[in-house]
């Protein structure tokens, strides 16, 4: 995929930052309002994929040098890290824990296990997504 | 709770072999490796004074309580006795695998993976109660043999041994399986030593002879017993470490330790003592005489492996018939049993020191074709006195451990000729004839593999290589075994007293109280000439006079027929196997997704559509639904609109886009329905799938779907029906049916209090139905890497010719 489109390009370059943090925020949100690990992902694969489409595979490739198939395989180990790491506590696998801490800056603020599954979740999606997309894209 | 560790210990290691064998490259891994089986040895030494006193030890470690499977290490006489074969042996072949194994050539960290694994596999064998434990253990010793086996995988041979070995050890593995399965319906226990307890009653149930048969089929398997000793001949094409510990010391007497463990519950039964007795005679005769016939010093060795292995079958299938003779501890009767393990432990020595000599001359002169060998005598003088040593013993002579065990066998035999018991009396007659002419055989080929290799001419210009004398190193693990041989010659007591009377109190509790109660007193000479004696020196004279004769009768092996082969009949059901089930695969897997696609679509709608016909499951009910709005049906009507464009569209661009007009109008729904989350995500795999579906674009194949048959059209459009009515259908049933109550007021009740969120349905994700989500994410990898490696494999087929299939 060449492209040589001012517009898209410069649009681009503002909006995936947008979309990014967007994706973080979704993630980070995701356990009292709309969102998750899963939508994160897919939004984070979805910016990823504008950049694919306003430059080139080449470029995009430069800019984030990422080896997807890590990516999958330490999301992987995180989610099940979390859920096997209950076994150490001596509860069932995969039983969350979670409490509430006053962190300076964020003030009250709920720290959950459950956050680092759908980090694995998260990376899971973003790298498949993206090997997917990428494999295919780059096969000519 | 620490043996049962302690069983692990052996991978445990393993773990750290791969690392020491790249980073430490001028040390030889081996000496790393030898450590494991050294300190397993003197541990296990420690429980030899408890256990000759007739105790035992546990450990238990529970696995899976709910279901009564847990790890043990069991530890009574037989499973010490074989857990100091295992370590001890292991010791010695390690060792001598040092000086086997070239550091610089060989891949060393696979090959101590593979042996310390097979280790602990071994070692959980031999000491797991627990039958589920033991099945999983003897499954690993099947997989880590045909690892060894297949080490050199660059050779034919190789993998077509360890693929022989795998499926007929492992077919009898399954068969154990379900013996066991059978006991644990008859007991209700997976534990061996409480379906011992309940012996008597097990005897009296139906599926009593069942049970026996498959567990049966599972030791003859594995102990290379006739008509399955096949694979130990072509399991030779292991390195000879593996072969002398795996296929000759340990591995193999695994259904040897599988009969002894269960004779306390199985002797009750006439057929398991005729069918144990019967099968092992015929193999100990069909080995020994087709050993003979072999031209490979490790030929002959597998071949006399096999006949051995069916001696000491037979000898635990009279030790059975004990059980149902009166007061047989105090008559003949009580020889077996002891002469069975006596046997095992003097055959583990010169069979291991053998196979470390047939190492060596391979070794030292490139060959082991023993028409190519001979007169090695005087180039390799120790080799050939721990070879004469091996021999003689094997061939029961005097003074050497094999004499003993050999009078003690034709002594277990004798007693056969006395029992009267289901069969006619007759049968014990034919069988000790059988012994008698099987152990001439013994002698024969025991002369011929030390004679034809040492003695002679000596050729030097068919050897590979010149001959000359094996490193120290190498010959310090034979000559060790060479003397532990002699040794046992000389105080048979004190090793009958030490490690064969607890494992024979263990085999026969229904004679044996503990172990000083096992009366057998070994003796070289008892005083008088005795009918064992006799038989003895009748063995000699004949196997000295046709060993004489043999260059003019050993043609006569070529008389038999190659297609009458067992081998053969294996070969063919492999050949049948693979050709005939590619051909009934390749009759539906014709390479295109459209047609998996409608096998799968038709086979859903068949048989939801079935069951719903059948169950009568219909439940249609519009009760509490929504009233329906013109955005509905507004946006229904852009939803149709866009499927019926995709299906009539001409160019498959349009196809893709109407496609994805129908995906957002799906969002817009969800946002309608108040379901943000849904809507959010739906939107975004949208928008990727549309991406995606332009980046393929340009790679999917000219095919248009108009210029289809009619018929195939037809068809497909059926099938599209069928599913878009089964959907509907199960919609609105979903919708309707009020059996059952919703879950929605639990999650919405405990969302906060329980599980720390807001959120429900991204809750769900991550901790109510987390599961779901960890095997999703694992799907999804999969997917994501097994898409990578279709399209990296087709590039790089592409990209270099020179990669062949």
């Amino acid at each position: 995929m060449k492209s040589s489109d001012v517009i898209i390009q410069t649009t681009t370059k503002v909006v995936f930052f947008i979309i990014f943090l967007f994706a973080i925020h979704i993630f980070f949100a995701g356990h009292y309002t709309p969102g998750g690990g899963f939508v994160g992902g897919l939004l984070t694969a979805s910016a990823i994929v504008l950049l694919l489409l306003a430059f080139d595979i080449r470029t995009v490739r430069k800019a984030l040098p990422f080896n997807y198939t890590v990516i999958i395989a330490i999301g992987l180990l995180l989610a099940l890290g979390t859920a096997a790491a209950s076994i150490l506590f001596n509860v069932p696998f995969f039983t969350h824990a979670y409490d509430y801490f006053n962190l300076p800056l964020f003030g009250e603020t709920s720290l959950h296990s459950a956050m680092l599954f759908d980090l694995g979740v998260y990376l899971v999606v973003v790298g498949a997504t993206m090997n997917i997309i990428l494999s295919i894209g780059s096969d000519d | 709770m620490i043996s049962v560790l302690l069983l692990f210990a052996p991978v445990a290691a393993a773990l750290f072999v791969p690392f020491l064998a790249s980073r430490l490259r001028g040390i030889h891994t081996g000496w790393f490796v030898l450590a494991v089986p050294v300190l397993l040895f003197i541990y296990y030494m420690g429980f030899l004074p408890q256990v000759k006193d007739g105790g035992v030890h546990i450990g238990e470690l529970s696995w899976i309580p709910s279901y009564g499977i847990s790890l043990t290490s069991y530890i009574d006489g037989l499973s010490l006795m074989f857990s100091l074969l295992i370590t001890g042996i292991g010791a010695l072949v390690v060792l001598y695998s040092i000086f086997y194994l070239d550091k610089a050539k060989e891949r060393l960290g696979n090959f101590y993976v593979y042996l310390l694994m097979f280790m602990t596999a071994m070692l959980g064998v031999v000491q797991s109660d627990n039958m589920i434990a033991l099945y999983g253990f003897w499954e690993l010793t099947s997989i880590s043999s045909f690892l060894l086996i297949g080490y050199w995988y660059t050779r034919d041979r190789s993998r077509f041994g360890a693929l022989k070995s795998m499926m007929i050890t492992v077919f009898g593995g399954l068969m154990m399986l379900g013996g066991f399965v059978l006991l644990y319906l008859m007991g209700g226990t997976f534990s061996v030593r409480e379906l011992v307890s309940m012996a008597p009653e097990l005897a009296e149930h139906s599926l009593f002879t069942w049970a026996l048969v498959l567990v049966l089929l599972g030791a003859f398997t594995k102990s290379a017993q006739f008509p399955f000793y096949i694979w130990l001949p072509d399991a030779m094409e292991a390195p000879t470490p593996v072969s002398a510990y795996l296929h000759s010391a340990t591995m193999v007497k695994a259904g040897l330790y599988l009969v002894a463990r269960f004779t306390p519950i199985f002797a009750a039964s006439e057929i398991w003592v005729w069918l144990v007795t019967s099968v092992g005679v015929l193999t100990l005769f069909w080995g020994s005489f087709f050993a003979v016939k072999q031209t490979d010093l490790k030929g002959i060795l597998a071949f006399s492996t096999v006949s051995q292995l069916g001696l000491i079958m037979s000898l635990l299938g009279a030790s059975a018939a004990a059980f149902h003779v009166e007061g047989a501890a105090e008559t003949m009767f009580k020889y077996a049993g002891f002469a069975a393990i006596f046997h095992l432990v003097n055959h583990a020595a010169f069979k291991g020191s053998l196979f470390m000599v047939a190492g060596i001359v391979d070794h030292e002169t490139g060959t082991r074709d023993i028409r190519k060998l001979g007169g090695l005598m005087a180039l390799m003088p120790v080799t050939f006195t721990i070879a004469l040593i091996g021999s003689l013993s094997m061939a029961g002579l005097p003074p050497f451990g094999g004499f003993l065990s050999k009078e003690l066998f034709l002594t277990g035999m004798l007693s056969l000729g006395e029992l009267d018991l289901f069969a006619p009396a007759s049968w014990g007659t034919v069988l000790l004839v059988v012994a008698w002419i099987a152990s001439v055989f013994t002698f024969i080929y025991s002369f011929y593999f030390v004679f034809r290799t040492f003695t002679g001419k000596h050729k030097p210009d068919l050897l590979p290589k010149s001959a000359h004398e094996a490193p120290a190193g190498m010959l310090i693990s034979p000559a060790l075994l060479g003397l532990i041989v002699v040794a046992i010659f000389f105080v048979p007591n004190f090793v009958g007293d030490w490690i064969v009377k607890p494992a024979v109190a263990a085999v026969q509790p229904f004679m044996y109280g503990s172990p000083a109660d096992v009366d057998v007193h070994v003796a070289a000479w008892h005083g008088h000439i005795t009918p064992e004696l006799m038989m003895t020196i009748g063995i000699v004279i004949a196997g000295l006079v046709l060993y004489w004769l043999l260059p003019k009768w050993q043609g006569a092996y070529r008389i038999f027929p190659e297609y009458l082969t067992l081998n053969r009949l294996y070969d063919s059901t492999m050949i049948f196997a693979e050709t005939g089930m590619n051909r009934l695969s390749r009759s539906y897997m014709n390479g295109l997704i459209r047609s998996y696609l409608i096998y799968m679509f038709a086979g859903i709608v068949i048989i939801v559509l079935g069951s719903m016909v059948v169950k009568d499951a219909f439940a249609v009910s519009f009760e509490g639904t929504a009233p329906i709005g013109p955005i509905e049906i507004g946006l229904l009507a852009v939803l149709v609109a866009s499927v019926v464009t995709t299906l009539i569209a001409r160019k498959r661009l349009t196809a893709i886009l109407a496609l994805g007009a129908a995906g957002y109008v799906v969002a817009l729904l969800f946002v309608i329905f108040k379901a943000p989350d849904l809507a959010l995500t739906q939107l975004v795999i949208e928008t990727v799938s549309v991406a995606l579906y332009l980046l393929a674009f340009y790679h999917l194949p000219k095919l248009s779907r108009h210029d289809e048959k009619r018929k195939f059209r037809v068809g497909n459009a059926i099938i599209a029906a069928g599913v878009g009515l089964m959907m509907a259908l199960l919609a609105m049933s979903a919708s309707s049916q009020k059996a059952l109550p919703s879950i929605s007021q639990f999650y919405k009740d405990t969302v906060y209090s329980e599980a720390g969120g807001g959120n429900i349905v991204n809750v769900i994700l991550v901790d109510y139905r987390g599961f779901d989500t960890l095997f999703e994410i694992a799907v999804l990898s999969i997917a994501a890497i097994g898409i990578l490696g279709m399209i990296k494999l087709r590039l790089s087929r592409k990209g270099d010719q020179h990669e062949k299939q």
